[in-house]
């Protein structure tokens, strides 16, 4: 009993910290190379103006707005919808929805961010709208999930002591399934990011516009330091969810 | 004060019209400071029971009271605070540290920051576990036997008088449980808890129960008595069958080694003379002597045969007493002592390991006799 409890503790926290290192160490290597391609390949005056620190600059903040804004979104629906079908009385609902959104999942992301270009016309808000389509479905089946996992006879204990369904919910369902609803979370902002490289399509901006314009004007070193840049931001929000995902996890578990 | 602390009149549950109800039209009376045990094949309905008494279930028609208060009119996250809960499977939070769990429900109730700490150790002493140690641990480092400790204690916490307890030692070992229900025998006899106890065991049940009710299909009782009022005069043929064979083994658990008359055989000491050893064998009826420390600790069974093997000093004759008997002891330990004994007899010691005396079979098949 004793030598197990240790075994899995080890185990555990090495995979946590490989989770941890992961991110970052990719993330070095990707800026090493686009250093190594800003120093030795031959800018010319194209690339340099493609490569300007303002337009970088106004593209990284789009980017971010973008991946930020649509995950907030995400949360701020699929949590609370998730905890919802997984109270009594919704197991009919709860189907419907995990299997509508992993339809929309199931669609291409540059078909979703045109359909909803479609009927909103261009700009930051068409993005973030169908980013958030697009990853509402990780973090609503994470959600449910996480909840579902908790050990039925820790609620019917808890319970059967007198707490209430909200204390329920709040002192026990939620802590304990807060490690896997964060695990949805860093998959949705992973994604988002990721996917706001094609906000430029619709004029949403962002990063994608570098890698278009390299592509465009056929000039090499752009693309791929578009491509790394993209890359590194969502990175280091990766690593930051990991950071979120290990802190926030309630002790003992 | 009226005795009866729990009532149940009347009560039905079922699931839906067109399904047999699990539990039907029961009425049933839990005395104050008692332990019923409700105990049944798998599916008669009795968790189902236990759950409608804190309302974890809601009963479909029927009343119920505990200390004459109806107890369907009220909040049932109140009334549950006010009982005791035990489940097999324990239940503890995860998340939360040892104090932090038994600390449940005074948090609930909303007691003062120092109450609840000493609370909490006081009982973590209670079912034996040293809160300096485990105070600030969490529930995985526990064993599955630990575990249900602390789960007993958190259920007590805020000093319930009604616990219920729905196979609380089922998921443990048997050495384990066997050593887990002693200590709540004896947690039992100072804390005068009404308690009502499931369980499908029906060996449980007789060692657990001040009263056993024998439920069959939709919580019917078809026996509601002492154990050894069951075990001798079971009601019907269901009773019988679900006690299965050896009902006088069974009602061995419930008498004490000191209920017995104990039998003296020869005791020598050490050191001891060859010729003293024999001419003590020659003046008893036993066929053997019981040869005892300088602490009156029993050592060997020391026969003649032992004695005539002369190469070998009389302190490494014969057979070492290897498992002895105290008072406390149930008759069945007995039993099973003296069935592995090479000379049929086990031998009975204090508290400090002194020896009193022998149980034999004879003295044993007399007590049943003149129960029978």
């Amino acid at each position: 009993m004793t030598t197990n409890t240790i075994h899995t503790k080890a185990r555990s926290s090495l995979s946590e910290r490989l989770d941890l290192i992961i991110s970052p160490i990719f993330a070095v290597v990707l800026g090493i190379l686009g250093i190594a391609v800003w120093i030795y390949s031959d800018l010319d005056k194209i690339t340099t103006a493609i490569l300007s620190p303002e337009k970088i600059q106004r593209q990284l903040g789009e980017t971010l707005i973008l991946g930020l804004t649509s995950s907030l979104l995400v949360i701020l629906i699929s949590v609370p919808v998730g905890i919802l079908v997984t109270r009594r009385g919704y197991p009919r609902l709860k189907s419907l929805l995990v299997n509508t959104l992993g339809l929309g999942q199931a669609l291409p992301a540059y078909g979703l961010i045109v359909i909803f270009f479609s009927f909103m016309g261009s700009g930051l808000v068409t993005v973030i709208l169908a980013l958030a389509a697009f990853s509402l479905l990780p973090v609503l089946r994470n959600t449910i999930v996480g909840l579902e996992q908790v050990d039925k006879s820790v609620i019917d204990a808890a319970r059967g002591m007198g707490l209430t369904a909200r204390q329920i919910l709040l002192k026990i369902e939620l802590p304990l399934a807060v490690e896997v609803i964060l695990a949805g979370i860093r998959t949705a902002v992973v994604i988002n990011i990721g996917f706001s490289a094609l906000a430029f399509l619709v004029g949403g901006g962002g990063l994608g516009e570098t890698i278009n314009s390299g592509l465009k004007l056929d000039r090499g070193p752009a693309i791929l330091i578009g491509a790394v840049m993209v890359a590194i931001v969502a990175l280091v929000f990766d690593f930051l969810s990991a950071l979120a995902q290990k802190y926030l996890k309630p002790k003992g578990l | 004060m009226n005795n009866v602390l729990i009532r149940l009149e009347n009560v039905s549950k079922s699931y839906g019209a067109g399904s047999e109800p699990a539990v039907r039209n029961l009425t049933l009376e839990v005395m104050r400071g008692e332990v019923l045990v409700l105990v049944g094949p798998s599916g008669c309905g009795k968790s189902t029971t236990l759950r409608l008494i804190n309302r974890l279930i809601e009963p479909t028609s029927g009343r119920m009271f505990i200390d004459e208060e109806d107890i369907i009119g009220v909040n049932p996250s109140e009334l549950r605070r006010k009982i005791g809960y035990v489940i097999q499977q324990v239940g503890l939070f995860p998340h939360r540290t040892i104090a932090e769990n038994i600390a449940t429900v005074p948090l609930l109730l909303g007691w003062k920051k120092d109450k609840i700490a000493a609370r909490v150790d006081e009982l973590l002493e209670l079912v034996s576990m040293d809160p300096e140690t485990y105070r600030d641990r969490y529930p995985k480092e526990l064993s599955g036997g630990q575990a249900q400790r602390i789960g007993v204690a958190r259920a007590l916490a805020a000093d319930p008088d009604v616990l219920l307890m729905d196979e609380p030692f089922g998921a443990i070992d048997p050495i384990t449980r066997d050593r887990l229900q002693n200590e709540f025998l004896r947690l039992q006899q100072e804390l005068k808890k009404t308690i009502v106890f499931v369980t499908h065991d029906i060996d449980e049940a007789i060692k657990m129960g001040n009263r056993i009710a024998i439920l069959r299909e939709g919580s019917e009782i078809a026996q509601l008595d002492t154990p050894e009022a069951i075990l001798s005069h079971p009601a019907d043929e269901f009773v019988e069958s679900f006690l299965g064979s050896g009902a006088i083994l069974k009602g061995l658990t419930l008498k004490k080694v000191s209920d017995i008359e104990l039998h003296q055989v020869p005791t020598l000491s050490s050191p001891v003379m060859r010729e003293d050893a024999l001419k003590a064998l020659q003046e008893s009826v036993d066929q053997v002597a019981l040869l005892l420390d300088s602490n009156g600790k029993p050592l060997r069974w020391i026969d003649e045969r032992a004695l005539n093997r002369t190469s070998q000093p009389i302190e490494k004759a014969g057979r070492p007493v290897t498992v002895d008997l105290q008072p406390e002891d149930t008759l069945q330990d007995a039993l099973t002592v003296m069935l592995q004994s090479s000379v049929g007899m086990a031998c009975v010691t204090d508290r400090k390991g002194k020896y009193i005396g022998c149980t034999t079979i004879e003295s044993l098949a007399k007590l049943i006799m003149s129960d029978g």
